[in-house]
């Protein structure tokens, strides 16, 4: 029985005669499982060699190495390959821009019009059977943030999780983070205006009124809030509630120093749990990010440095110098070109110039959980927690060595074809290709 | 000699006999001589000649003697010039006096900008809105008081004046600042042609590049010529092209001094891309200088142009704030500190120069600035020459102007003192010999004690000290404080004869002739009358030029960016031992193994080599690979897309390299070595293209890969298309797929037919005495027959399918082969006919989904390619991750399988075979070109550096030697921003802070690129 389950279990996962269509989302784990002989990375920094995952309900029972094994089990053997929770993609507009760039309108899901839409949720727009879903997959990314973009209050984010029939099914955590994108504060005048157009008076004195703005709305609210008596109902200011109440996390988008040095405001006055997006520039003030415990999700490292006189290796260090400084960080890839499914060589660099892969690791999976609210339910190989698992045959942070062979979320063992196997496929078949 | 004598009696003659002239007078004629002798005067007739205690005479607007035993004529008004200067006035040659520039209507312009592909302009004019050689500035000139003074009151005479507007911006025109009507004040109507890089008003779409701009002048060289030889031989305006006012404009203009404006403040490259056009022409321009030229002055002094300096300086920013300074670059905190240095660089280097007002903000800062200039070493005669002698000569006027001489136009300046001293003033601006006040209350020199004797209700005497027109005292046991007020004339004080008495006495009167005499009134009432004479004058002080020690400043680099060397890297002989080798040749991988490199080339690969002369490098442990090669890219360029028409073969990458870009730097850093920078997508027959090896420093003839094939970009599908238009319809053709074919069939239809004609001619010409035919050359048209004669070579922007074939049935048709693909996302759908076509395919390793025509495009494509057996690059299309085209050559590895060997050949022996240099480069081969790369890991790792980046046997990135120059980049910022921040502190003006941002070169609006903070994409007009 647990041969033929292994087989039906390997058949689903390697014949790939499929079209994106007739994926199935796979149903709810049952029953109890067992990943045994990989190297287990935690996610928290720990490594186990030769270890086994017990899995039940499509929860993580436990891991160790002295975890025993009853006979007829169903296992999966994953000697010789490397275990990792199911890396989590942040700041992305997966499920709400099917098509990139500007030509295809319709395909723009993520930016409302307006500057104060508190009360727009990306959820709503969300589309599980996006075929960028299934390549991500096929990298390890088992979980999304579908975030929306805007200038000022963009709206709220939800965490998906990547095998779902609809929005509803893949919805992970509702909500989890309001959308706040700063102005610039910087002036684009000098011998650069011709390039920008006339400038309106001075971009940083403007930048503040209006982030004062936005200031003045959340005081607004709280009194809005406040006030239980009988009151006309503003969605605006009642879809702010979850901010203070913590429920939600108030994610500022921000890349100057200026910029960020004002997103501490917000943890100041309201109390809020202040994350920053972006934080291109983090790395002038990280200490003063670690003083006032605000957490950062980095900007993809592979982008060019701010300055000419920036070290030229400038973003792919930021990483090292937030974990040296002790800030909470995770890391990004809001590339437009491979729509985030580089995530895992992001970390690379960043263990390149000057992380641990353990460390990397988890700015790509525990840490992005813990950012997102969901390091209770995920983002670790730990008891209790979902078994959202990844295999690979070798260190997933090196594309020389990336290959993943199976995973898992919540304990549903899901299919890792994508369009793009599927288009493989179909050539290789044509050209005769072994 | 009596005939000699005879005519010089006729000429005296003539010159004495009263002006005719048309205009009538409105009432009593009131005809002058105007004959002034000013006597007594140091006058500096040049830079070379000075006459101590001279006089000069002039009548009728002109000088007609001068020196020292010059009899005064009796019909002169003497005037006394003890103490006085008098030097010949400056002239301006770069200037827009008297001419307005035409207002711009509608128009836009960039990569998506409203499209105008024709001249809007009625009329016979040639087909380009930017090309205004009809304009002559003479007809235009209108006299403007108002803006001759500002000028003649910092000591200008003349100007040659044009309107600044176009690329061809017509003739420009001498004329004195004299106030007078323009009849009288223009000296020499056509005395330029002016020529320029910015296209102006123009509305019209093309060109909308730096490249552009170039293709269009050569062009127009060609086609006046043409048309010239076409009108000559039928001995009328040639039947096709009829009368055309522009080229015939164009051609009558030749003859003139040509001056060129690249219309750029702060690129040092300008003025060589200038002087290389005029120079295929075989003209010679003269250049307005951009103010960078101290940074490359040996290029710039090479081609032997003369220069248009400004003054104008950046200003100090106002960078208090950290943070904001944190945004400045290294780049323009140099050149604030470096500017002031470069007229005495220019002259340090040889370079005959004229110094010109324009772009001064304020025409007040002149003489500030340009005593700056002579602070920082440009002397004092070369300042003078630049300003008189210089500018005449080169516009051909210096018979008339640009000395004091018997014969030239009486203008001059009197001055109270040295001119070029800061304590001197300029009296009076003499222009055609009328008078112009400038400070002329500073005539006198009043400084000194007067016997100032009271007479009235009470006498007294007192000892009135004046140290200058606003500043006295009274001597006496106490000094007393005297408010004093003298304007040239009237003269204003009061005192309290009594100290801490209230008893105020307030004196009123004028200076005559040097004595003053007037009234005054105490407290009580009483009144008085005074008088003042002179009793000691004040010991004037030596009043020239202090030579103080030039500032100091910091160190020229190449390129003048942050990690730019004060010493080029030198080739060396290395010898890398120890190493795993990724030949990317027949070889294969070689493990610890010894390559030597020497002369620049690979010269022995082998185990155990040693040679004496040669750096060793040890590379246990480590990878050695051929430098990797980007066979698309778009770094180091001015502009990239010229995308006013949708066929523009003309234009080429090459001219406009710009060697200063940091991300050749940082490409090194990730190894790569050669860098192919292509023409962006705009279009759908885009430029010619440039191959370049990264040499960090070198000029930008020098960054060019020599010997290599020439090469085109092409492009296709929705770029082309114009798609991602924002509200606005696409007028441009073509606007499908189904047109993109249509606009390369048409092409090349043209060319091959042009090409016919080509050959006619040449057959026809042969013959003796055939009537002579002359076919326009057509740049445009060249380049397209260079392709179906295979000297060169297409590299096509394409994604979809069916565009990959349509074009290669296209290019079939006419003979030839589309050489390479790039992009060519869907390559794997149509490998296979690729491949009996004989293309190569460059592509992205993993991109998909950021348009439409990226749908299926899959990260298997260069594996299915690959498989197919086509030759497959990797390439970056993008300035960040072309220092990672190892990793991306590496996702064939897990997108597929491929060995890799394979996959590290995608960048470095496969795109040299697309490129046509697998001979040299490549592959670590003897004989090749040591382009090397050592990496601190397997080169298909992501966790592999760059440990030295090798071109040409010349080390251009050393991991250890950058980390040491990062240390040097952060101390000569922080010199730099305390100094500029101390010019706040000082009380100097400041500029508000402006972050240096970067426009980094794109192929346009295909797809995003990861920037950072303050880099922003657009092709820049």
């Amino acid at each position: 029985m647990k041969r033929i389950i292994n087989i039906l279990m390997m058949m689903l996962l390697v014949a790939s005669a499929y079209t994106q269509e007739n994926i199935y989302p796979a149903p709810a784990a049952k029953g109890t499982s067992y990943i045994k002989g990989g190297t287990v990375h935690i996610g928290n920094g720990q490594v186990l060699q030769n270890a086994t995952i017990k899995i039940t309900d499509g929860k993580i029972e436990s891991v160790g190495t002295d975890i025993s094994i009853p006979s007829g089990a169903n296992v999966m053997d994953a000697s010789g390959k490397q275990v990792y929770p199911g890396l989590i993609l942040p700041n992305s507009q997966l499920g709400i821009q099917e098509i990139g760039g500007n030509a295809v309108r319709g395909s723009n899901d993520f930016q409302e019009l307006g500057e104060y839409n508190p009360s727009v949720r990306s959820i709503a727009a969300y589309n599980a059977d996006s075929k960028i879903t299934n390549t991500l997959r096929a990298n390890g990314i088992l979980l999304a943030e579908t975030a929306p973009t805007g200038s000022l209050i963009a709206g709220t984010s939800s965490t998906v999780q990547l095998d779902a029939w609809n929005y509803e099914d893949a919805a992970y955590s509702l909500d989890n983070a309001m959308h706040l994108y700063m102005p610039s504060l910087l002036p684009r005048s000098g011998r650069f205006a011709a390039f920008f157009g006339p400038q309106q008076g001075d971009p940083l004195k403007d930048g503040i009124d209006k982030i004062e703005g936005v200031k003045n709305f959340f005081r607004q609210a709280k009194a809005y809030l406040a006030n239980t008596g009988t009151k006309a109902t503003n969605l605006k200011l009642e879809a702010t509630k979850g901010l203070f109440t913590k429920k939600q996390k108030l994610f500022i988008h921000a890349d100057e120093v200026k910029q960020m040095m004002l997103a501490i405001d917000f943890a100041k006055e309201f109390g809020f749990d202040v994350v920053l997006v972006g934080a291109s520039e983090s790395w002038q003030i990280a200490d003063l990010l670690k003083q006032n415990n605000l957490s950062v999700v980095l900007t993809q490292e592979h982008s060019l440095p701010t300055l000419d006189d920036d070290d030229v290796d400038q973003p792919y260090k930021t990483a090292a110098a937030l974990q040296k400084a002790g800030v909470s960080f995770c890391l990004n890839d809001d590339d437009g070109q491979n729509r985030g499914r580089n995530l895992p060589f992001n970390a690379g660099t960043a263990v390149t110039y000057g992380l641990t892969k353990e460390e990397a690791l988890t700015a790509i999976t525990l840490s992005t959980a813990k950012i997102l609210g969901i390091a209770d339910r995920t983002g670790s190989i730990e008891a209790g927690k979902d078994a959202n698992i990844v295999i690979s045959t070798g260190d997933i942070l090196d594309m020389r060595t990336s290959i993943v062979t199976n995973a898992w979320i919540q304990g549903r063992a899901i299919n890792l074809s994508s369009k793009h196997t599927q288009l493989f496929d179909r050539y290789k078949y044509k050209y005769n290709i072994k | 000699m009596r005939k000699l004598l005879l005519l010089m009696l006729l000429a005296g003659l003539f010159s004495s006999l009263q002006a005719q002239e048309t205009f009538f007078t409105n009432g009593v004629a009131d005809k002058r001589e105007g004959c002034y002798a000013f006597t007594n005067a140091t006058i500096v007739k040049d830079a070379q000649t000075t006459l101590t205690n001279a006089t000069l005479i002039i009548r009728q607007g002109k000088i007609v003697a001068i020196g020292n035993n010059v009899s005064i004529p009796a019909d002169a008004v003497v005037v006394d010039c003890k103490d006085k200067y008098i030097y010949p006035s400056l002239i301006d040659i770069y200037s827009d006096y008297g001419i307005a520039i035409p207002q711009r209507t509608g128009g836009g312009g960039g990569f998506f900008g409203t499209v105008q592909m024709t001249n809007n302009q009625k009329g016979a004019y040639g087909w380009n809105q930017a090309l205004k050689a009809d304009v002559e500035g003479y007809k235009l000139f209108v006299s403007d008081d108002a803006k001759a003074k500002p000028l003649r009151d910092i000591g200008f005479g003349m100007v040659l004046t044009h309107q600044k507007d176009g690329i061809a911006r017509g003739t420009g025109t001498v004329v004195t600042l004299a106030g007078e009507k323009e009849n009288l004040v223009i000296v020499k109507e056509r005395a330029s042609n002016n020529l320029s890089f910015s296209k102006g008003t123009s509305t019209q779409s093309y060109p909308g590049s730096l490249m552009g701009v170039i293709a269009l002048l050569r062009q127009t060289y060609l086609d006046a010529q043409w048309y010239k030889n076409l009108s000559a031989g039928q001995a009328g305006n040639p039947s096709a092209e009829g009368v055309n006012i522009t080229l015939q404009s164009w051609n009558n203009n030749q003859s003139l001094p040509q001056i060129m404006d690249p219309a750029n403040n702060n690129d040092v490259w300008m003025v060589l891309r200038a002087d290389r056009i005029a120079k295929e022409f075989g003209t010679q321009y003269i250049i307005k200088a951009t103010g960078t030229e101290y940074q490359r002055i040996k290029e710039v002094a090479g081609t032997k142009a003369s220069l248009i300096v400004s003054l104008n300086y950046p200003a100090a920013q106002d960078i208090d704030d950290p943070n904001d300074a944190r945004l400045i670059s290294l780049t323009d905190l140099k050149h604030w500190e470096m500017a002031p240095s470069n007229p005495a660089a220019i002259e340090k280097a040889g370079i005959n120069f004229c110094l010109t007002t324009a772009d001064l903000k304020d025409t007040k800062t002149f003489w500030a600035n340009l005593r700056k200039a002579m602070e920082y070493g440009l002397t004092e005669k070369a300042a003078m020459e630049a300003l008189t002698k210089n500018p005449a000569t080169l516009l051909g006027v210096y018979d008339k102007v640009g000395s004091l001489d018997a014969g030239k136009l009486a203008n001059f300046l009197i001055t109270s003192g040295p001119l070029f001293s800061d304590k001197t003033n300029i009296l009076q601006n003499w222009v055609q010999g009328d008078k112009y006040g400038v400070k002329e209350d500073m005539w006198y020199n009043i400084a000194g004690n007067y016997n100032l004797n009271l007479s009235g209700a009470k006498a007294a005497t007192y000892n009135l000290e004046v140290k200058n027109n606003s500043s006295a005292s009274v001597i006496a046991a106490d000094t007393l404080a005297v408010k004093f007020s003298y304007d040239g004339k009237s003269v204003k004080f009061s005192f309290a004869p009594e100290k801490k008495s209230k008893n105020n006495i307030r004196f009123s009167g004028f200076n005559n002739n040097g004595v003053w005499n007037g009234t005054a009134e105490d407290a009580e009432g009483n009144k008085y009358l005074w008088t003042a004479s002179l009793s000691k004058m004040a010991v004037a002080k030596t009043d020239s030029v202090k030579q103080k020690p030039a500032p100091s400043i910091g160190k020229i680099t190449y390129p003048f960016v942050a990690f730019g060397n004060e010493t080029l890297p030198q080739q060396e002989n290395i010898l890398i031992k120890n190493a795993t080798v990724w030949t990317s040749d027949a070889e294969g991988k070689l493990e610890n193994t010894d390559v030597l490199v020497k002369g620049g080339k690979i010269v022995q690969i082998g185990k155990n080599l040693s040679d004496a002369s040669a750096k060793v490098i040890d590379g246990t442990g480590k990878h050695l690979t051929a430098g990797v090669i980007d066979e698309h890219s778009h770094i180091a360029s001015v502009s990239t897309n010229e995308g006013g028409q949708s066929v523009t073969s003309e234009v080429r990458m090459g001219d406009n390299i710009d060697p200063e870009d940091i991300n050749i730097y940082r490409q090194l850093s990730g190894g790569v070595t050669t860098s192919h920078i292509l023409h962006g997508s705009a279009n759908t027959i885009g430029g010619q293209t440039q191959l370049i090896k990264l040499r960090w420093g070198a000029d930008d003839e020098g960054m060019k890969f020599k010997g290599a094939d020439p090469f085109i970009k092409f492009a296709l599908g929705e770029n082309v298309k114009r798609t991602a238009l924002l509200n606005q319809a696409n007028v441009r053709y073509p606007d499908t797929r189904m047109g993109v074919e249509q606009v390369l069939i048409d092409a090349f239809t043209r060319a091959k037919e042009y090409e016919n004609n080509l050959k006619a001619a040449e057959a026809n010409n042969k013959i003796k005495g055939a009537k002579p035919m002359y076919v326009r050359r057509d740049l445009e048209l060249d380049a397209l027959v260079e392709i179906m004669n295979k000297k060169r070579f297409i590299t096509c922007h394409s994604y979809i399918a069916s565009e990959i074939t349509s074009t290669m049935r296209v290019a079939e048709k006419f003979g030839f082969n589309v050489n390479t693909f790039t992009h060519i996302l869907e390559g794997y759908k149509v490998a296979d006919k690729m491949k009996a076509h004989g293309a190569n395919a460059s592509t992205f390793s993993d991109w998909w989904a950021y348009k439409l025509e990226v749908q299926d495009a899959i990260p298997y494509n260069a594996y299915i390619m690959n498989a197919v057996g086509l030759n497959v690059c990797i390439n970056s299309d993008d300035a960040e991750q072309a220092r990672r085209l190892n990793q991306e050559a590496a996702k064939s590895v897990k997108y597929g399988g491929m060995s890799e060997e394979d996959a590290l050949k995608m960048v470095t022996i496969n795109p040299a075979k697309a490129l046509h240099v697998a001979d040299k480069t490549g592959s670590i081969k003897v004989g090749k070109d040591a382009d090397l790369v050592l990496w601190s890991d397997n080169p298909l790792s992501i966790y592999a550096k760059s440990l030295y980046t090798i071109v040409d046997g010349t080390i251009y990135f050393d991991r250890e030697k950058d980390a040491a120059m990062r240390k040097q980049v952060a101390a000569e910022r922080t010199r730099l921003i305390n100094k500029m921040a101390g010019e706040k502190k000082e009380g100097r003006p400041t500029a508000p802070f402006s972050p240096s941002y970067k426009f980094v070169s794109t192929c346009g609006d295909d797809h995003m690129h990861k920037l950072g903070l303050l880099e922003v994409t657009g092709d820049n007009e």
